[in-house]
């Protein structure tokens, strides 16, 4: 096996823009998968609506596509009813944090046995541009033409504050980072949740000088402190940063193994 | 000795976005006249597989060349 066999070959290429890191993501998601020889018969994808929701269908794994946010709601039906097949859930920031927030939070509080990709691309790609929960302040999108004024989800700590365990950031320049955050997440027992920083050269970057893939990734470089170089930094210094690693890694019931053992020997 | 490394990129696959090229340690790719990526130096390479894993289109492959291989 390779990671080649994690594609739909014949399906490539991505219907991605030139230069869309969410594609990255999935680069990084299919050399783990191969890396964890994860069983195709026993793993679950569930995607929803955006481009960060499409590039899942490209994947060679049993994928299901659900309306835009449902993700986490379809996964958690998925998990409960078949507690043995490992549940995926790959999507973008709208989708995760938008419309689909009240999923998202209610994943973490239950701790059910889910891996939730989030690519972060500061913006509504597919639909044209508009603002996101997570579009920096300034910023400009359709809906944001004198700049972004609202404040953006710092998503790691809403998953951290919901009871996620585990939580980690990593994005789309640091790429060993992203394998190996992936790893770790897929090797999680409970609701994981991985932040990748992405870029979307078309919708975020046209609008905000950096319509140049290279000179998006390179403002992901620059935006991007490690947990040790962030405890060296001022408040100030840190502003308009992301730190990348882990932030949470810890065990507590989950919740298919708590419905398993409240109904066990009851004959449901 | 010949070169260590082969790269290949994908071209029905590769959407030019110049990743590649921009990030490479070794400055081992280059634009054509049309703003293709062209695979310029090969010799250069280390074997980082940067440009490989960060191929937003998965479409570069870096792998080692045998001993046997590079005595050209
Ligand atoms: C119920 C519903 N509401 C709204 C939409 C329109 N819509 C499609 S994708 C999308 C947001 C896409 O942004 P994101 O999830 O961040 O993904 P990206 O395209 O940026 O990867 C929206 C609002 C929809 N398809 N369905
Ligand atoms: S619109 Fe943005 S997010 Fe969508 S494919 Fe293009 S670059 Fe990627
Ligand atoms: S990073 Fe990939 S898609 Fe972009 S120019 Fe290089 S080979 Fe082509």
């Amino acid at each position: 096996m390779s990671w080649k066999d994690y594609i739909k070959q014949n399906m490539f290429p991505l219907f991605t823009c030139s230069g869309c890191t969410h594609g990255t993501v999935t680069n990084a998601f299919v050399r783990v998968a191969d890396e964890l020889k994860l069983d195709k018969d026993k793993t679950v994808i569930v995607c929803a609506i955006g481009c960060a929701g499409r590039i899942p269908t490209f994947l060679d794994f049993p994928v299901l596509r659900v309306t835009h946010g449902r993700a986490l709601a379809f996964a958690t039906g998925i998990k409960l009813s078949r507690p043995d097949v490992k549940v995926i859930a790959l999507m973008g920031d709208g989708d995760a944090l938008a419309i689909g927030g009240n999923h998202f939070i209610h994943a973490a509080r239950r701790n059910i046995d889910i891996t939730a990709i989030v690519s972060r691309n500061e913006i509504y790609g597919m639909t044209g541009g508009q603002y996101a929960p997570t579009t920096p302040p300034g910023a400009r999108a359709t809906t944001a033409p004198y700049g972004m004024l609202e404040p953006a989800f710092d998503t790691c700590k809403v998953a951290e504050g919901a009871g996620a365990t585990y939580v980690a950031r990593s994005d789309a320049y640091h790429v060993q980072h992203l394998q190996r955050t992936l790893k770790a997440a897929l090797q999680h027992k409970g609701f994981a949740v991985v932040e990748v920083l992405t870029s979307c050269p078309t919708q975020f970057g046209r609008r905000n000088n950096l319509a140049d893939p290279a000179k998006m990734l390179e403002r992901i470089k620059e935006m991007t402190v490690t947990k040790a170089q962030a405890e060296k930094m001022t408040p100030e210094e840190l502003a308009g940063k992301f730190v990348i690693g882990e932030f949470v890694n810890t065990s507590r019931p989950e919740l298919t193994d708590i419905y398993a053992q409240a109904f066990a020997g009851m004959g449901v | 000795m010949g070169r260590s490394f082969h790269i290949e990129i994908n071209t029905k696959w590769c959407k030019n976005c110049g990743i590649c090229l921009a990030f490479c340690p070794q400055k081992v790719f280059t634009w054509d006249e049309k703003q293709r990526i062209v695979i310029s130096y090969p010799e250069k390479c280390t074997g980082c597989l940067l440009c490989e894993y960060r191929c937003p289109d998965l479409a570069i492959e870096v792998r080692k060349v045998e001993e046997e291989e590079s005595h050209e």
